[in-house]
């Protein structure tokens, strides 16, 4: 069975978004606005938490990266006070606290993700694309379908054309996550964050062995590759 | 040594002393006067009864002889050595017989008891007194220099409107009166110089042990960490405040050795990978390199960057989670959910390894804890166990158990690997960046065991790693507090 490998530049990205970065640290920002343009989106950058306010609550951004520490105004602040006008932007928060309580802080103050510095840009793309405000949700989904393969979240049916697949509890979760953000790269890390529900770093390539495990069940006895690997990035569900 | 008065006033025992020595003064005059008032009126109510003796006598003398046996009586009872005084007067006041010169006018006025002491003068023992006076103030009258005493007294006035007065001498009250408050005096002065002889003493000795042991702390902050507080061997408080201060020491000198370790190991674990990073950057800059260099270069940076951080990160966590966490990351979690969490995430990985990989865990066990923590800590025990059970001579197989023993939790993973045989290696496998000669070639940042290690401390537990025979058993052991369920 072969497996299908595909380059960072090889990926579709959904449409250009709309950004707004709030991060006061000058290099920072610039790598970030000069990273997000060439993956095809626009950066407006702010460097500290005032400006970044006024623009988040004038604007209409489709994804905000906005640092924890900043001048003048504390990032968790800025984000409180922007769920407190009704914004509901989807925020990244951007920080050098990775800790535990940390996260539960951020994501209690309206964050929607965590991502901790120093952190990979791939990672950074993955996580926001898959908070793109204008991906539309398919949470209420009841059957994600992409080509020819189709799991029914109520019946916990998957079936790959004519054929049956039989998944453990787990190795279905695995699946309908990749299925519900299929078309979009998914990290380890967010295998591990959204399916396992821990936020370490696992040393050991755990997640690959059950990718692949999962892999062999769905494409065994297919031509057509549908589980892809994304390189230095993670995985990607796609059909064709 | 000279008496150092500043220094000792600078001590709290000196200011402790001198508040109990006011006390002490204001508590004595309270006493004496006290004592003083006490004795003068028992002293009066004992003349009082002594007069009123007489004056029974007297009223029987009266009754049996008339006015001529009374005034016999009272003139023989008159002339007797340290009498009371005896008055017989008429009418008007004059006086006609008795031991009393003159009185202060207006005493015979009204019957009974006088309400106050009054001043009179006496027979017979005032001619010396009365040329003493005389000679000490020269041209003062004979009337003025009389010496004047207080008595009281009880006056009576007879069917024929005759006065007699009986009364005593107060100046005996007085003398004794002055004669206790000088001798509480003197005992009270006693008192509080011995009081000051024993502070100072005791003081000069409080002193003298405190700027010994200022002299050593000094010593010691000067940079002579070695250096431990005196210790006499008398057991009092000094020595075990020594012993104690003696004792923190130590544990500071136990830490200061840990962290001199800890940032030799950081410099030789991170050194090493930032030289490789520099030199590989700097190989790659050379003529020679192609676009296929360049990339290679660039990929093992980053892959070299990443386990930097990741380094760093489990530092930064060690440290916090040693600091103390804040109680807002512990909730009541299952012991059983994480670890068939762990080993279901480690089950692939195991199968493909080869490794047979068993938890025969149901039911729950709650305790208080962070999921979160407790499941990086047995994923990097698991992760370890199925690692190093590789090396195993029959089929490679990891155990992981949980058992209650008394109020706690075991948590226990077993591999049948070659483990570690040495006991002071197993001791050494959980401190910082400590990796055995063997893993050194493992990939790893020797901070999966004491990061566990202080996962467990966070949790209030404890880390144990003890062989297996074969292979190593190594045990988290949680505290359970009952739930009351």
């Amino acid at each position: 069975m072969n497996v299908s490998i595909l380059e960072p530049g090889e990926i579709a990205y959904s449409g250009p978004m709309k950004i707004l970065v709030i991060e006061d640290d000058r290099e920072g920002a610039e790598y970030l606005e000069k990273a997000l343009a060439e993956a095809g989106h626009t950066a407006h950058v702010a460097r500290d938490g005032e400006t970044g306010f006024a623009l988040a609550d004038s604007g209409d951004y489709d994804v905000m990266i906005i640092d924890r520490m900043l001048p003048r105004r504390d990032g968790l602040s800025v984000i409180a006070g922007l769920r407190s006008r009704g914004n509901t932007t989807p925020v990244l928060i951007l920080s050098a606290l990775g800790e535990v309580d940390d996260r539960v802080t951020g994501l209690r103050a309206g964050g929607d993700d965590y991502l901790t510095k120093p952190y990979a840009f791939s990672e950074l793309l993955a996580r926001i694309e898959v908070l793109n405000r204008r991906t539309a949700s398919r949470e209420t989904e009841t059957v994600y379908r992409i080509g020819d393969l189709e799991l029914d979240r109520l019946s916990h049916m998957v079936r790959r054309g004519a054929l049956d697949i039989t998944l453990q509890p787990r190795e279905f979760r695995l699946l309908e996550y990749l299925m519900r953000h299929a078309g979009q790269v998914v990290t380890r890390t967010m295998l591990l964050e959204n399916v396992w529900d821990y936020h370490f770093d696992p040393q050991t390539n755990v997640i690959d062995v059950h990718i692949s495990r999962l892999r062999s069940k769905i494409e065994k006895g297919f031509s057509s590759p549908i589980l892809h690997t994304v390189r230095g990035a993670g995985y990607m569900l796609k059909a064709g | 040594m000279a008496f150092r008065f500043p220094a000792i006033m600078k001590t709290t025992a000196a200011r402790l002393s001198a508040l109990y020595l006011l006390l002490f003064t204001l508590c004595a005059i309270l006493l004496v006067f006290y004592m003083t008032s006490l004795s003068a009126t028992m002293l009066t109510e004992q003349t009082m009864e002594t007069i009123n003796e007489e004056v029974q006598g007297l009223g029987q003398a009266y009754q049996r002889g008339g006015l001529p046996l009374l005034v016999r009586t009272i003139e023989r009872r008159a002339r007797q050595p340290g009498a009371n005084l005896y008055l017989i007067a008429d009418s008007n006041g004059r006086i006609l017989a008795g031991n009393v010169q003159s009185l202060e006018p207006g005493v015979l006025e009204n019957e009974g008891w006088t309400d106050r002491p009054f001043a009179y003068q006496r027979f017979g023992d005032n001619s010396a007194e009365r040329r003493n006076a005389e000679a000490s103030t020269p041209g003062g009258t004979a009337a003025e220099v009389a010496p004047r005493h207080d008595a009281i007294a009880v006056v009576l006035r007879l069917p024929n409107q005759m006065i007699v007065l009986v009364g005593r001498d107060l100046s005996e009250p007085e003398r004794f009166r002055e004669v206790v408050r000088r001798a509480l005096m003197v005992a009270l002065g006693m008192m509080g110089l011995g009081a000051l002889l024993i502070w100072y003493f005791v003081g000069r000795r409080a002193l003298k042990h405190i700027d010994s042991v200022s002299d050593a702390s000094r010593r010691i902050m000067g940079g002579d960490l070695s250096g431990r507080l005196p210790v006499t061997g008398a057991g009092d408080e000094f020595d075990r405040l020594s012993e104690n201060l003696n004792t923190m020491l130590e544990r500071i000198a136990d830490l200061n050795e840990g962290l001199k370790q800890v940032s030799d190991n950081i410099a030789h674990d991170l050194k090493t990978p930032l030289t490789r990073l520099r030199n590989r950057a700097e190989a790659a800059l050379s003529s020679q390199s192609t676009s296929d260099d360049y990339r290679a270069a660039l990929e093992s940076t980053i892959a070299e960057s990443d386990q930097l951080i990741r380094t760093f990160n489990a530092i930064l966590m060690i440290s916090r989670l040693e600091a103390g966490y804040s109680s807002e990351a512990v909730a009541k979690v299952d012991l059983v959910a994480i670890v068939q969490d762990v080993v279901e995430l480690y089950e692939p990985l195991a199968e493909e390894s080869g490794v047979e990989l068993e938890a025969p865990v149901t039911g729950s066990v709650v305790i208080d804890g962070n999921r979160e923590l407790i499941g990086q800590a047995l994923s990097n025990i698991v992760d370890n166990a199925i690692k190093y059970s590789l090396d195993a001579e029959g089929k490679p197989a990891v155990r992981v158990t949980l058992e209650k023993v008394g109020n706690e939790v075991r948590l226990r993973v077993v591999d049948n690997g070659p483990g570690i045989p040495d006991d002071v290696d197993r001791e050494r496998a959980t401190e910082r960046f400590v990796r055995l000669e063997k893993s050194r070639s493992q990939p790893g940042s020797g901070l999966g065991l004491s990061l566990t290690k202080a996962v467990m401390k966070f949790h209030h537990g404890h880390l144990e790693l003890a062989p297996a025979d074969p292979g190593l058993s190594v045990t988290m052991s949680f505290p359970q507090r009952e739930t009351g369920k």
